[in-house]
This record gives structure tokens, C-alpha cells and sequence, in this order.
């Protein structure tokens, strides 16, 4: 049964870091752990006080050393887990962290669901909702400031913002419900002017959230971004160009089909996605002219499209065609070969798409490169062109409940000013209440808790 | 020696003990009601008034089922109001003041007039159980009654205590005897109590006060009633006044606060929050430069008047001298002192949410003996203990009502699963499916359930089967009524003073538009003339109907949690995730759903889902076996 089981998974992501660290959890984590480290000192692990990095070895069955590590019990409550737990450091080598982890299936753990570690510390009350929502972020973040998103609102930011919001509403409520039971008692009732007045700011407040959203949503996930340009603009010099930005970090994951490759691309802190690269990089695969059905196709997925615009030469039919495939886009335009002379009639380009989305610069000398930079950063922090200080939803369900209490706020709205009766604009004040209610575990839900669980990865 | 066999016998007689025992008789089963006094048969102890938000809700849905409660108010009434007509269809809420002695008077008619039905005067000293069994009841003569079931409606008559200023003794309302014994008894078979507090206010001579000086509010124009089978179309009706009281009447009350029986420890139990006494509302909000009271007359043949509002246990003499610093009443003389008053009540935790006692066959509860306040609330869980009692003798399931389906429902899920730690009242904020529980369809929710009981008698059902029939009718051809925008019908829009059509819609469409109502419709477009009750059933239909869908949703969604039904034989201790506080709430109310669970307080959402996972698990170990 559950309840007895101990768990066990390597918490950290495989194949990367120096060291690599197994946790176990549950009632017999140090019995298990026991029998198959063997402390330098003799002692047992048991032995020693909780919280102490043991030193010793993992050993198999037959007494043969697998890892050198450093093993650390945590006595229930307090771990991760509010449960017994184990962490044994290793070296990080996938082989050897299979290995141990087999060896604690052996000596009677259990292998952790995806995600059991953040559930069960979740179901022994030692985090809220939103912070168990947030430990998933923090896996998953691809860049420092997404991880400093995620960890404001493992802090209960987040929580606290929404439980102020709830607040102001549910006072609403009350003063509408005390009016209504009790009519004929002495209360000052709540006009309609404050009614409606309260909803509409706490929807702005709401739609403040869902704005930083947008932002939360590109550090957490990536940006999806394309280079798009007709052959010979200067593509893959940008691309280098960007590349050479110390800053810069690239990562290559090849996607489902073979034309099709993302690349990650931090740049100063901006994680973004890099689709089609080899559209720009298999200069031998890509020969043929890019077409309209193709410039779609690959816009399709786009957040952000850059198009790469020759400047020493005139529009060219096909030019205009990507211009004019972007325009339903968020596009800049870069308009390369700035230290050529230049053919291009930028004024008219200006007036047709917007002097602000237009930059000249030089992949091939890396002038302007940095005015692409501010402007990117400018596009996703808004206009301070940095992350405010301030609470950024980044997860896709807490957007989704914030929009649904913005709807329903919409609702409440829309019926005062049709003058509906309080009996009617409750339900959806309280509609809304209960969205909100959501993001922090105050409502119970049927469906909530595993669709939650099944997105965590192993481990923390 | 056995002085009677019985199927149900009812211990009390009063709002609770009344409606328990006339459904008691009139579904078949024998009965006897045992009272203190056959001359205070539904006595009115407070207010002289029924109904009121969700109270009103209550009288409604007791009606709709076939209780009486409605008809003898109906008849009783010296004023009807209809309150919150602005605030939405699903709050209105009907109240009547009431002719207290003749209430009683009509009441004591009915049922000492009804078949199966003995009325006796006696005191009930001692519960007879065996073997975990109810088996009858002995009063204080040595009488031995015996029953199959046992409906305990003892209001705020065990170990009654009255407390006012010095003065303190144990007593029942209004000088009544109080039930001294049967505490004990009770306890005795492992029933658990608590112990309550509530008050009334003082009662003074009409020919005393001055009504120059306070505002009157007079009854509607329009005659309602509570019953749907009601035929009083014509009523005398009085007004009730309205005064305030002011820093001097503060002054002396808080100059004797330390007289007040709430204030010197004499008071023990834990009085409701919303009507409290004038000391605690002076102490409370202090801020506060005035309170108001309503000056409600108490019947037709009588002069005393209810002073609404001034509730208190001061010394006899303060209360007269507070009383006198308000205007229109400087010279009022007191009839009846105000008083608090202690007593012991079950706590309804350990009931079904058939009201029947968990561990106890045979035993049921209801009215303020639950825990909770007010006549009409005590008269709903009298029907329903009523009613279950002889479910039980018949051999049938419980009868019960969800949450969605009336306030009755949410009244006795409230009690059985949240319990509660002072008087409970009703209130319409209780009901989160308020919007389909309306005080205007309580007969298209309850009556067809009644009927099948067997409460629901062959006029009520003939008058109730004929407006749903003429409902439906009404609803499908207005629904199918297409009006095009000819110029005949523009013209006959621009009369009614709404904007023009701009494509064809049904004629119930038309309805929805707020400045329209039926009968302005039927005189344009020569509809049938309609009762205003159906009248104004289509018109919530045509403009409520968005909202409604929306409750329609939440309730299915809620059910899918009242259909995941825990195993009643569950160790809430082998689940070593819970919380220590969920183990014990849950261990203590035993809840039949995760819905159930899940409105437990003190159980967190957190313990819900661990429930939820370990029955999931279970019915998964279940399935592998």
C-alpha cells in the first residue's frame, strides 16, 4: 500500500552535472540505504545524527565498490518530503547512478512516479499548491531569471498576491449576502458603484498578472523565434554573429522531423527557441527558393519572427512576400549589410512597417548587434528593457484560472451594467472566487491533483 | 407497566415536535406527542413572526412537501411582506407576523383533531434503550410508552435555565417547566450535548407606546400566502413601527453591564452571533451611535408588543429604564421582561443525515435540540424526522435531500457534517445553489417527492399537477411562438417602450428583455391570462435562464464528488497521510461522499485528496485481486 511505501529516483537530471544525487523517501529510507552504503567510519548510518554528510562507498551484493559518496539522512519532518529521506551524492555518471539506483529498487524501494517527491511533500502539508506548481519550474528552468521567477513564487508571492485578491472579492460577497439575509437590519450596504468599481480592479489586477504571464511563460519556456530571410541576406551570419555574444549559450535539439531543428539561444538571460536553423545552416539541403507555403509554415509556430533583409540590394519580389507573410506576426526586421552601401529605400520600408521594428546593423562586423539585443530585452521585460520587480505567473494552469476569473469578472460586470440582480452577479463574483481559489489549493477539485502530478519530472 | 404502544412517539410540541408528528401520523404510523403544557402547543417563544430569507425558503419547501407550517401561518397572519424584491428572484423571501395565541390555537386544532394522533401532557423523564435499540419512553408518573421510534424535539426545555439580571431559575420559556430529568438519561446512552444560549426581549402594552414618534411599516398590498394551496385572498393586516436607540439608552446599559447575566458568568452557553442581546451589540460595536428596533405586535387580542432588537438578561428595572430613552417609548410599561435562557442540545454530529442517531436505532432529533434557532428551521427537521421515522418502520430508504435540491438539504448536511458551535440559523448565503432553490418553485422541486411519501394529499397534487402541466404548456409554446418584425409588431414594441426587433425571435426570447413582463406581453400580442404565480414563473424562466444553466453546471460538477462514495466501513486511521484533526473529523462524521468529506471544516483540501488517492487505490487493489 502507499502509505508504507519508500520511494526512490535520481533527483537530478541525468547525464549532466558533476555529481549526481539518488533520493529516497518514505519510512525505510535509511534501513534501505544501510544496506548498500558502507560508511568509512563502520558506523551505520542510522547511527549518526540526522543532517550529517556521511562519507563511504556504495557496495553491491557481493561487496564490490560502485561509488565513492557522501550520503545524508533527514529525519521526518524535516525533508523535502516531511517523510525519511536519503540523499546519496554520487558521480553523476549515468552508469553508476543506475547502478545505485537498481541496487535501492534491490534492497526494497520502489521507483518514484514522476513527480511523487513534490506530491507527497505536498499531501504532508509541507507546501501549498502553487509552491508544488513552482518546484516544477524550478526543474524546468532554462534560464537564472526564469529560475528567480520560479523561486519567488515558491516563496508563496504568488499565493499571498492571490489570497489579497480573494480577499477584496469575498469581502464583496459578504457585504452583498449580509445585505441580502438580514434587510431589514441596520447595514450599510455596499453600493453598486463600489460593487462594480472593486470587481474592476481586482480584474486589472488580474489582467497585470495575466500581462507578466507573457513574460514568465518566455523564461520558463523559451521563445519560439524564426530568422527568416531569403538565401544570401546574411542568416547564418546573424546567427553567428549572435553566437559570438559572450553571453550567448546554444544547446541543439534535434526535432521530430529532420528539416525541422530547435536550437536554445540564451542570450543575455533571454532564453529563446530557434526553429528551422537548418534552413539556415544546410546551405547544400537548401537550395531551392523559399516559397510562400514554406515562409507560412514555418511562421506557424512563431512567437517571434526576424526578418533578414539585404541592404545593399533592392526588395525583392521574395522579400516582400516574407514581409508581408510576417505582418499577422510579432516581427522585427533586420535590415544586414550595414557596412555595404545601401540600396534598399529604408524610408519606405519605415512607413510601411514601423520605424521602431526596423534595425540596420552588420552581422559581418557586429555593429548594431547590441541595439538587437536591447531590443529584444525591450520586447520581452517591456519597456524598462529589464525584469521588474513584481510576481510573473509562469505556469499555464495559474494563467488559465486567472483568465477564467477575469472571465467570469467580465460576467459580473456586464450583468451590474445591465442592472441583473445581486442574486445573479454573486454567482459569478463567486465563479471567480473559486478559479482564484484553485491556483492556491483552496478549492477541492476531482481533476486538479493529477493533472498537476503527471506534468512533474522525477526527482525534485 | 405499559400505559401505550406506539410506532413514533414525539417528545415535545412545539415547531419541530408538530411538523414530526403530524407527518408521523399521516404517513400511517401511531403516534403520540408528548408535551409540558397542552396549552402551549406550537408556542411561539420569541418573535411573533414566520419566515424571512431563507427562513421563508423553509416554510415554503415544508409546504411543498405536505408539513403545515405554511397554512397555519397563512391563517394566523396579521401582516405579509414580501422582502428583498430587489435583490433578485432567488432571495425574495416571504415573512408574516403572526397572531401568536391563535397560531397555537390552530395548531392545537389540528392535531388534536388528527387520525393516529394522541396529544398528552406529560414529562419525559427517562429514553429507554436496549440493546442499542430505542424501545419507548418513561415520564416523571412512571407511565411506560413504548415505540419502535423515538423523535426527540425538546427545544430549549432540558435542564432549561432562565437568566435575567440577579434573577436566575430553572425553567422552560415563559415560566414553563423545564426538562430536569431527561438530560441525564440520554447521556446516559452515550448521547453527547452541548450546551446553548439564546434570548428574547422584553414585551410591553401597546396602550404605552407613543407611534407618533416612530415610522410604521405596513404590510404589502397585495395578498400572498406561504401555502401553494392557501385560499385567503383578503387579510387585516397591522403595521409594525420602527424607532432607534441612542447614546443615552447606551449610557444605561453599559453603566449596568455588570448586571447582565452574560456578563456575571450566570449565562454558560454559547449564544448565536446575529441575535444577540443590545448589551453585547453596545459592548461589540461601540462605535456604533444607534440601533434600531421594530415594534411588532403579538396578535389581535392582546396588547402585548415584541420590542425587536432589545433582546438582553439586564435586571427587570434596567430594562424599563433603557427602554423609556427611546422615542415613542418614554412611557412604556413592560409586560414581560426580557430573558436569556441556557439549555442542553444535542450536538448534531452524531446524527445520520436522516436525523436518525448514529448509534442509537430508533432515535431521532430535530429542531433546536440539533443546535440550531428558529421556528421554521426547527419545523423543517421536524418533517424530516418525521418522515424518516417511518421510512425506518416501513422498511425504506432514508429520505434525504441534497444540497441541490432545497434548503432543507443544505440545513441538514450543514448540521450532520459541519455541526455547529452556537445556534444555527438558515440563511440564503448557506445555500451555494441558491439560484435554483427559489422560495417561487419549491412545489416544482418537493411536491412530486412528496406525493410519492405519501404526505402530499390528492387536492395538493391535483392543484400542483395542473399549474406545472399549464407551466409546461406555456413554456413550449412560447418557446415555439415566432414573432417576425413586421411594422404591426415594431409599433406594438414601441407602445411597450422597447427597442425594436431586428430579427425574428420566440416570444419567450421577448420576455427575457428586462423592461418587459407577461402581462404587458399577453395585452400586445393577445396571450392567455395567466395566474400571476405562473405569470411570473415564465418570467424567471425567459430572464434567469443563463444563470440557471450556470448552477445547472456547478451542480454537476458537484456531484460528481457526492457520487464518489467512501465505504462506510473505512479506517480512517490506517491512513497514516491525514492530518491528526482529519482523523478524528472524519472518524467523527463518518461522511457517506468525498463531497461530504470535503465540506468537513477542519478537514483540508490537501486531506480530501489524500482520501481520494487512497480510495483510488483501494478500488485499484480491488480490481488487480
Amino acid at each position: 500500500m502507499f502509505v508504507d511505501d519508500t520511494i526512490s529516483a535520481v533527483a537530478t537530471a541525468l547525464g549532466e552535472g558533476a555529481i549526481g544525487i539518488i533520493r529516497l523517501s518514505g519510512p525505510r529510507s535509511c534501513e534501505i540505504a544501510d544496506r548498500i552504503f558502507k560508511a568509512a567510519s563502520g558506523k551505520r548510518l542510522e547511527k549518526y545524527p540526522p543532517n550529517t554528510l556521511v562519507y563511504g562507498h556504495i557496495v553491491d551484493g557481493n561487496g564490490v565498490i560502485v561509488d565513492e559518496t557522501l550520503v545524508v539522512f533527514m529525519r521526518s519532518p524535516h525533508s523535502y518530503t516531511a517523510e525519511n529521506v536519503v540523499e546519496i551524492q554520487a558521480h553523476g555518471g549515468i552508469q553508476s547512478l543506475k547502478k545505485i539506483l537498481s541496487l535501492t529498487y534491490e534492497a526494497g524501494a520502489r521507483p518514484a512516479e514522476p513527480g511523487e517527491f513534490t506530491k507527497r511533500a505536498f499531501l504532508n502539508g509541507r507546501i501549498d499548491l502553487a509552491q508544488a506548481e513552482a518546484v516544477m519550474d524550478i526543474i524546468k528552468a532554462r534560464s537564472e531569471v526564469s529560475l528567480k521567477l520560479a523561486l519567488r513564487q515558491q516563496q508563496g508571492q504568488l499565493s499571498k498576491e492571490i489570497g489579497l485578491l480573494r480577499r477584496r472579492l469575498l469581502d464583496i460577497i459578504v457585504n452583498l449576502e449580509a445585505v441580502i439575509d438580514y434587510p431589514e437590519e441596520d447595514i450599510e450596504e455596499v453600493t453598486f458603484l463600489n460593487v462594480k468599481n472593486t470587481i474592476y480592479d481586482v480584474q486589472s489586477e488580474i489582467s497585470l498578472l495575466l500581462n507578466n504571464a507573457h513574460t514568465g511563460k518566455i523564461m520558463r519556456e523559451g521563445m519560439k523565434t524564426v530568422i527568416i530571410g531569403r538565401p544570401n541576406v546574411g542568416k547564418s551570419s546573424l546567427l553567428n554573429s549572435l553566437l559570438r555574444e559572450e553571453r550567448a549559450i546554444v544547446s541543439e535539439i534535434p526535432g521530430t522531423t529532420r528539416d525541422v531543428i530547435e536550437e536554445q539561444l540564451l542570450i543575455d538571460g533571454i532564453p529563446l527557441v530557434l526553429t528551422d536553423t537548418a534552413g539556415i545552416r544546410d546551405t547544400d539541403d537548401y537550395v531551392e527558393k523559399i516559397g510562400v507555403a514554406k515562409t507560412k509554415k514555418i511562421l506557424e509556430e512563431a512567437e517571434l519572427a526576424v526578418v533578414v533583409l539585404d541592404g545593399a540590394e533592392s526588395l525583392h519580389d521574395e522579400d516582400r512576400d516574407i514581409l508581408e507573410a510576417v505582418r499577422e506576426k510579432p516581427y522585427v526586421i533586420i535590415v544586414n549589410k550595414s557596412d555595404l552601401t545601401q540600396a534598399i529605400d529604408l524610408a519606405a520600408l519605415k512607413a510601411d512597417f514601423g520605424a521602431e521594428n526596423i534595425m540596420q546593423l552588420s552581422a559581418m562586423t557586429s555593429e548594431g548587434v547590441d541595439d538587437f539585443i536591447a531590443w529584444l530585452k525591450k520586447y520581452v521585460y517591456g519597456a524598462g528593457g529589464q525584469l521588474e520587480e513584481g510576481i510573473y505567473v509562469q505556469n499555464a494552469r495559474h494563467e488559465y484560472l486567472l483568465k477564467q476569473a477575469s472571465s467570469a469578472l467580465s460576467d459580473a460586470l456586464a450583468a451590474a451594467g445591465n442592472h441583473v440582480p445581486y442574486d445573479c452577479i454573486i454567482i459569478d463574483l463567486r465563479n471567480a472566487v473559486e478559479a482564484i481559489g484553485f491556483i492556491t489549493g483552496d478549492t477541492v477539485s476531482d481533476e486538479i491533483i493529477n493533472e498537476i502530478f503527471a506534468r512533474f519530472c522525477v526527482g525534485k | 407497566m405499559i400505559s401505550g404502544k406506539y410506532d413514533v412517539i414525539v417528545v415535545g410540541a412545539g415547531h419541530a415536535g408538530v411538523e414530526a408528528a403530524l407527518a408521523s401520523a399521516r404517513l400511517g404510523g401511531k403516534t403520540l406527542m408528548a408535551t409540558l403544557s397542552l396549552d402551549n402547543i406550537a408556542l411561539m417563544p420569541c418573535n411573533p413572526s414566520v419566515g424571512g430569507p431563507a427562513k421563508g425558503h423553509l416554510v415554503r419547501e415544508i409546504d411543498a412537501l405536505g408539513g403545515q407550517m405554511g397554512l397555519s401561518a397563512d391563517e394566523a397572519c396579521i401582516q405579509m411582506r414580501m422582502l428583498n424584491t430587489g435583490k433578485g428572484y432567488a432571495v425574495h423571501a416571504l415573512r408574516a407576523q403572526a397572531d401568536k395565541p391563535y397560531y397555537h390555537t390552530i395548531m392545537k386544532e389540528i392535531v388534536e383533531h388528527e387520525e393516529n394522533l394522541d396529544v398528552k401532557q406529560l414529562m419525559i423523564d427517562k429514553l429507554l434503550v436496549s440493546h442499542g435499540e430505542v424501545v419507548g419512553v418513561e415520564a416523571e408518573t412512571g407511565e411506560v410508552f413504548e415505540a419502535k421510534c423515538v423523535i426527540l424535539a425538546t427545544g430549549t426545555y432540558l435542564r432549561g435555565k432562565i437568566v435575567y439580571g440577579e434573577v436566575n431559575y430553572e425553567s422552560g420559556p415563559n415560566g414553563l417547566r423545564s426538562a430536569t430529568r431527561l438530560s441525564a438519561s440520554l447521556q446516559e446512552h452515550g448521547v453527547e450535548l452541548m450546551r446553548f444560549k439564546t434570548g428574547t426581549p422584553a414585551r410591553v402594552d401597546a396602550r404605552s407606546l407613543d407611534y407618533s414618534k416612530m415610522e410604521p411599516q405596513y404590510g404589502d398590498e397585495v395578498t400572498r400566502n406561504f401555502s401553494f394551496i392557501s385560499k385567503i385572498d383578503t387579510r387585516e393586516q397591522l403595521p409594525c413601527w420602527l424607532t432607534y436607540t441612542n447614546e443615552h439608552t447606551h449610557q444605561i446599559i453599559r453603566d449596568n453591564l455588570g448586571k447582565s447575566g452574560m456578563f456575571t458568568g450566570l449565562v454558560e452557553g454559547v449564544g448565536p452571533r446575529y441575535c444577540t442581546s443590545i448589551e453585547s451589540k453596545i459592548v461589540r460595536f461601540a462605535d456604533k451611535e444607534r440601533h434600531q428596533l421594530f415594534l411588532e405586535p403579538e396578535g389581535l387580542r392582546t396588547n402585548e408588543v415584541y420590542v425587536q432588537g432589545m433582546s438582553s438578561s439586564l435586571p427587570a428595572d434596567v430594562q424599563v429604564a433603557f427602554m423609556q430613552t427611546i422615542p415613542g417609548m418614554e412611557n412604556c410599561k413592560m409586560m414581560r421582561a426580557g430573558y436569556a435562557i441556557d439549555y442542553d442540545c444535542l450536538n448534531p454530529l452524531q446524527l445520520q443525515a436522516s436525523l436518525e442517531h448514529k448509534h442509537i436505532s430508533g432515535l431521532f432529533s430535530a429542531g433546536q435540540s440539533n443546535g440550531t434557532s428558529g421556528y421554521e428551521e426547527a419545523a423543517a427537521q421536524g418533517l424530516m424526522a418525521g418522515i424518516n421515522a417511518m421510512q425506518k418502520i416501513k422498511g425504506n430508504e432514508p429520505f434525504v435531500l441534497g444540497r441541490s435540491d432545497a434548503y432543507i438539504g443544505v440545513l441538514i448536511d450543514d448540521l450532520v457534517t459541519k455541526g455547529t458551535n452556537e445556534p444555527y440559523r438558515m440563511m440564503t448565503s448557506r445555500a451555494e445553489y441558491r439560484l435554483l432553490l427559489r422560495q417561487d418553485n419549491a412545489d416544482l422541486r418537493l411536491t412530486e417527492k412528496g406525493r410519492q411519501l405519501g404526505l402530499v394529499d390528492d387536492y395538493r397534487y391535483s392543484q400542483f399537477t395542473a399549474k406545472r402541466d399549464l407551466l409546461e404548456r406555456m413554456l413550449y409554446q412560447m418557446g415555439h411562438m415566432n414573432i417576425a418584425p413586421t411594422e404591426e409588431v415594431q409599433k406594438k414594441l414601441a407602445a411597450l417602450n422597447t427597442v425594436p426587433l431586428r430579427s425574428g425571435i420566440s416570444m419567450l426570447e421577448l420576455l427575457r428583455r428586462s423592461e418587459l413582463d407577461y402581462a404587458k406581453l399577453a395585452k400586445a400580442f393577445d396571450l392567455p391570462e395567466l395566474s400571476s404565480v405562473v405569470a411570473e414563473q415564465l418570467e424567471i424562466h425567459a430572464k434567469y435562464e443563463g444563470y440557471i444553466a450556470k448552477q445547472r453546471q456547478e451542480v454537476e460538477r458537484a456531484l460528481k464528488l457526492e457520487n464518489k462514495l467512501i465505504p462506510p466501513d473505512i479506517d480512517y486511521h490506517e491512513i497514516k497521510e491525514l492530518s491528526l484533526e482529519s482523523i478524528e473529523k472524519l472518524d467523527k462524521v463518518r461522511p457517506n461522499s468525498i463531497g461530504q468529506a470535503s465540506r468537513i471544516s477542519g478537514v483540508s483540501p490537501a486531506d480530501v485528496n489524500v482520501l481520494m488517492i487512497f480510495l483510488d487505490a483501494a478500488s485499484r487493489r480491488e480490481k488487480t485481486k
